[in-house]
């Protein structure tokens, strides 16, 4: 399509009364409060403007936007000047016009000439006011001034920047860093980075907020000046996180030259991180597989062939083997990374072609616990709020989640809102970003020890109970009052008060007491969390424990309130809801269900098995064990993702049919027998679900490189094992998905058109989708309270392994870094260190940058320390993005009692000074690069 | 047969979390039914038949409930 220009409305948009005054002669009428600027936009009458754009608050210095009022005196500045009502307004007079001529005039004086693409609003600017030549050349200027190029995706060149301050003003009220400055008076004054440092080395987080604010070309994208003024653009949603933002993919030909986060996109409202706005080059990385591969052993190196031969090979393999070892030692795996048709299709075959339900997804290794906590309490596996939702919340509880790297975008609301007065309780053994950043202090950070989150909430439960803080009116209206009374009992009892709670979890219990106190009586309260919370051995039990405190103070069903899980991946909230899970069907329903099941047998033309299916871990296991034969594994790596890497091998090593349906020849890759290569979110058609239940479109940008889509390829397997599917479009995927589940039963993609987006539940009840859930009544009727008793993990630290390591991600890397490895992120996060503090480094006579041993009872791996305070003594940290390290070789095989999600929170270690990199991971890294080899094409034995 | 510890301890956490709830061994026996696929659940259940060595004891009356819930 067309390129998609956004309108500028020149300020924010304000809610306030109608006010009714007259510009150029024509009556508007706009909300009060609302600038004379953007009043005009809004009747169509554009006045010039520079340092003025919709996404940030008004400013008034460029001196532009003058307009006349009657009555009043002088020029005053349309954009800091609010309407007022029967306000009379000109914007155009020949005094006016002179004015802006001269700031024009002024402007270009020392404004270096460039080539323009399209973004010079100076440039524009001229050209309309007919300035063509400065009267002021010739004077002092910045040209020459070095550009600043440190940054690999965009550039700053002061000599084209006119000092708006838009970039500095969009780092501080859009992304939240305030790493940019106005340094310097009069003409000395310029942009600086952090204390006048290159923006690399500065603290910019390079959301590029500032890129897309610059009016002047100042601040641009390396790919503009690269390729060239974008042509056309396509409206989609981001591949990464769970906050699921909407850009502007804008193309020169089939090249495409930026990601532009889309004003429009509900869950981002025009914002963007890191990742999303720049990290797309794997989509053309060199180490990108096109054409599908085989091979009979894991030893051979793999061979090239036909998409017929892939899939012929595929389809017999499992036949194969079903014929000799039976159905049940088939099974797949859903992507949290694919879209929802993808998943549903995947999850489709499993069940319908082999009549067993083992498929999972990898949501099983991050918010399963949510699942089933939020299931039992509440009714559904999902968050209760929309993400404007945080607009309203005067007290945020952020557990176990680290939003400024995991979901950045969202990140910056959280930060906007506490800089307006909300409230913070970080929960965390770490001191994330958030616990302290410019303009923000949380109120109480209670650094737990790793592995007791249900003592740290069991006991808040305690404070608001035996100090008279539950909300007993909402209790009673809206709960099963028999459940809380039997609750109230278990948690006021003496043991778990915060003092006695103590000792075991680490935090002061008058902290505690004094976090507890706030989170009841503080207004609107939300808990925002994260896998610090499910990757446990309670994962299931924490969840209902917040369900539980939420419930008991009343925080629920309206703006501000609510329990909201930051899903880590684009697509975990789609993939969990599209029947991913081996024990259920989509919407969430059980497989033992025979109302459902027939409803899907009927559709689907084939009988369902009506007992649960294996989870992935249980999978390995049985292999293992050797059961569990052929695997179809779409868009995920299992042996980089899961825990005990040495189990996870050991189970695929025992397969004898491995299919990877994958953008990389990845870690899993090593033991795969057929590789299908995947096309990226940028060349396919469908939806993802983010975090907040909202489906949105994913758009193909691009034709996939690989030939086809990912729903086409396993469409072709499907019909390849004999069982017919012809989908000729994902929305028709869709228009199955919803004529099969109520919650999506009025989700189509005419519909995504219209609204943009839409919220699950979105069916007669709520045709246009539900942003807060919970409204009068909890999904399962009255909110369940359930005892969740604390139970210390059997993963014990000891005189072995005295440390307890926690795992987690860092902003510029996505998961196992597939992606994101392969793209300029890298220069930010080269490799996983390990965060120890002094104190224990010292012990250990471990420097900051020294090798060190990681172990635990599991494996063990090398890496460099980083000295930090900012986890507590006893605790380390790494994160899991590069293969080299293979954090998971240490973490162990414990796992929630419900769900099975891994504990990859607390694993008990040792660390030790090391030469280098272990000899097992030498081991490791030549034996992946020895399967790796690609064979000239040939027929396979 | 070969001691299936880690279904041992996996039944073990599931019977640790009933143990404070109202449904007690029902409610593992029931999370049991929903969640584990036919062959665990027949592993522990043989396992079980055997004497059930390292189950805990409401595990063992979750297993024991599954088996008189059998056709």
């Amino acid at each position: 399509m067309a390129r998609v220009l956004e309108f500028d409305f020149g300020t924010p948009d304000v809610a306030g009364e109608p006010v009714t005054l007259t510009i150029d002669g024509a009556a508007v009428t706009v909300p009060a409060g609302t600038s004379i600027l953007r009043a005009a936009a809004i009747a169509g009458i554009t006045i010039p403007k520079l340092c003025a754009t919709d996404s940030l608050e008004a400013f008034g210095s460029c001196r532009l936007c003058l307009v006349e009022i009657e009555g009043r005196a002088g020029t005053p500045a349309s954009c800091t000047t609010p309407v007022a009502a029967a306000m009379v307004v000109r914007t155009g007079s020949d005094q006016l016009e002179r004015l802006r001529r001269n700031v024009v005039d002024l402007y270009l004086s020392d404004h270096a000439a460039h080539d323009d693409h399209g973004e010079c609003e100076l440039h524009d600017l001229a050209a309309t006011l007919g300035v063509s030549e400065s009267r002021f050349a010739g004077g002092t200027t910045h040209a020459g001034l070095p550009c600043d190029e440190s940054n690999p995706y965009f550039t700053f060149d002061p000599a084209k920047c006119i000092v708006c301050s838009r970039c500095v003003r969009a780092c501080d009220e859009v992304q939240g860093t305030l790493a940019l400055t106005v340094q310097g008076r009069g003409f000395a004054s310029k942009i600086a980075a952090s204390q006048d440092e290159l923006f690399l080395s500065s603290e910019c987080v390079s959301c590029g907020a500032c890129v897309q604010a610059c009016p002047t070309e100042a601040l641009v994208e390396k790919t503009v000046l690269e390729v060239g003024a974008p042509e056309r653009s396509e409206v989609t949603t981001c591949g990464y996180c769970g906050v699921g933002c909407t850009f502007k993919a804008e193309l020169k030909g089939d090249d495409l030259v930026r990601m532009v986060p889309w004003k429009d996109g509900k869950a981002n409202h025009g914002h963007a991180c890191v990742k999303g706005r720049f990290a797309w080059g794997y989509a053309t990385h060199r180490e990108r597989v096109l054409e599908p591969m085989i091979r009979a052993s894991i030893e051979d190196p793999w061979q090239t062939v036909s998409w017929d031969e892939a899939i012929a090979h595929a389809a017999s393999e499992f036949a194969r083997i079903e014929a000799r070892y039976g159905a049940h030692s088939i099974g797949g795996i859903t992507s949290s990374r694919c879209t929802n048709e993808e998943t549903y299709l995947v999850q489709k075959m499993i069940r319908a072609r082999f009549g067993v339900n083992n498929v999972d997804t990898c949501a099983r290794v991050c918010h399963s616990p949510t699942g089933y906590g939020l299931k039992t309490t509440l009714g559904t596996s999902a968050g209760t709020q929309d993400f404007d939702s945080v607009e309203h919340c005067d007290v945020m509880v952020v557990i176990g989640a680290n939003p400024t790297d995991g979901h950045p975008v969202f990140a910056s609301r959280m930060k906007r809102r506490l800089r307006a007065g909300a409230k913070l309780i970080v929960i965390d053994p770490r001191r994330i970003d958030l616990v302290r950043t410019p303009h923000i202090e949380a109120a109480h950070h209670l650094s737990l020890r790793p592995g007791t989150n249900v003592a740290v909430l069991v006991a808040m439960a305690h404070t608001i109970v035996t100090e008279g803080l539950v909300n007993e009116p909402f209790v009673r209206e809206r709960c099963d009052w028999d459940e809380f009374q039997a609750w109230a009992e278990f948690v006021g009892r003496p043991e778990h008060s915060p003092e006695r709670s103590e000792a075991m979890t680490g935090v002061p219990a008058a902290d505690l007491r004094a976090a507890a106190r706030l989170y009841a009586t503080g207004g609107a309260a939300a808990f925002y969390y994260g896998l610090g919370v499910t990757e446990h051995s309670q994962g299931s039990t924490a969840v209902m424990a917040i369900a539980n405190l939420a419930m008991a103070t009343g925080n629920y069903g309206r703006p501000g309130v609510g329990v909201n899980p930051l899903r880590g991946q684009n697509n975990v909230q789609g993939a969990c809801d599209m029947g991913s899970f081996p024990h259920e069907l989509t919407g969430y329903r059980h497989i033992s269900d025979a109302g459902v099941r027939e409803s899907f047998e009927a559709v689907w033309g084939a009988p369902l098995d009506p007992e649960p299916g294996l989870r992935i871990p249980n999978m390995l296991d049985a292999a293992v064990a050797g059961r569990f034969k052929a695997l179809y594994v779409q868009g995920e790596d299992i042996l980089q993702s899961d825990p005990n890497t040495r189990h996870v091998a050991a189970g695929l090593a025992a397969m004898e049919c491995v299919v990877i349906h994958d953008l990389f020849l990845n870690e899993t890759a090593a033991y795969g027998h057929v590789f299908l290569p995947g096309s990226t979110f940028l060349e396919k058609d469908g939806t993802f679900t983010n975090a907040e239940r909202r489906i949105q479109r994913v758009r193909k940008v691009i034709s996939p490189r690989n030939g086809y889509e990912d729903w086409q390829v396993t469409q072709l397997l499907s019909n390849a094992l004999g069982y017919p599917m012809a989908y000729a479009h994902p929305s028709q995927i869709m228009d199955e998905i919803a004529d099969l589940t109520p919650t999506f039963a009025g989700v189509s993609y005419d519909l995504l058109e219209r609204e943009g987006s839409v919220q699950w539940p979105c069916n007669a009840a709520a045709p246009v989708g539900t942003p807060v859930m919970h409204m009068g009544q909890f999904v399962r009727g009255l909110g369940r309270f359930v005892v969740t008793e604390y139970v210390p993990t059997d993963e014990k630290v000891g005189p072995r392994y005295p440390l307890l390591l926690t795992t987690g991600r860092t902003l510029s890397q996505y998961n196992v870094g597939a992606q994101t490895r392969r793209t300029a992120n890298v220069i930010w996060h080269e490799e996983d260190v390990l965060e120890i503090h002094p104190h224990d480094a010292e012990e250990r006579g471990v420097q900051h940058g020294d090798w060190v041993t990681l172990a635990s009872r599991a494996g063990a791996t090398a890496l460099r320390a980083c000295l930090t305070d900012r986890v507590a003594p006893g605790v380390v940290y790494t994160t899991f993005h590069h293969p080299t390290t293979q954090a998971n070789v240490v973490t162990t095989d414990y796992s929630d009692w419900a769900t099975n999600c891994p504990e990859y929170k607390v694993t008990a270690v040792q660390v030790s000074p090391s030469n280098g990199p272990s000899e097992w991971q030498s081991r490791y890294e030549a034996m992946a690069d020895r399967r790796r080899r690609v064979a000239t094409r040939g027929p396979v034995a | 047969m070969t001691r299936p510890d880690r279904l041992i301890a996996m039944a073990n956490q599931i019977a640790r979390f009933f143990d404070s709830q109202r449904e007690g061994a029902a409610g593992a026996a029931n999370h049991l039914t929903r969640y584990w696929d036919p062959a665990m659940r027949a592993e522990i259940i043989a396992w079980r038949r055997g004497g059930g060595d390292g189950l805990a004891p409401l595990a063992a009356q979750a297993v024991d409930t599954l088996i008189d819930a059998a056709p």
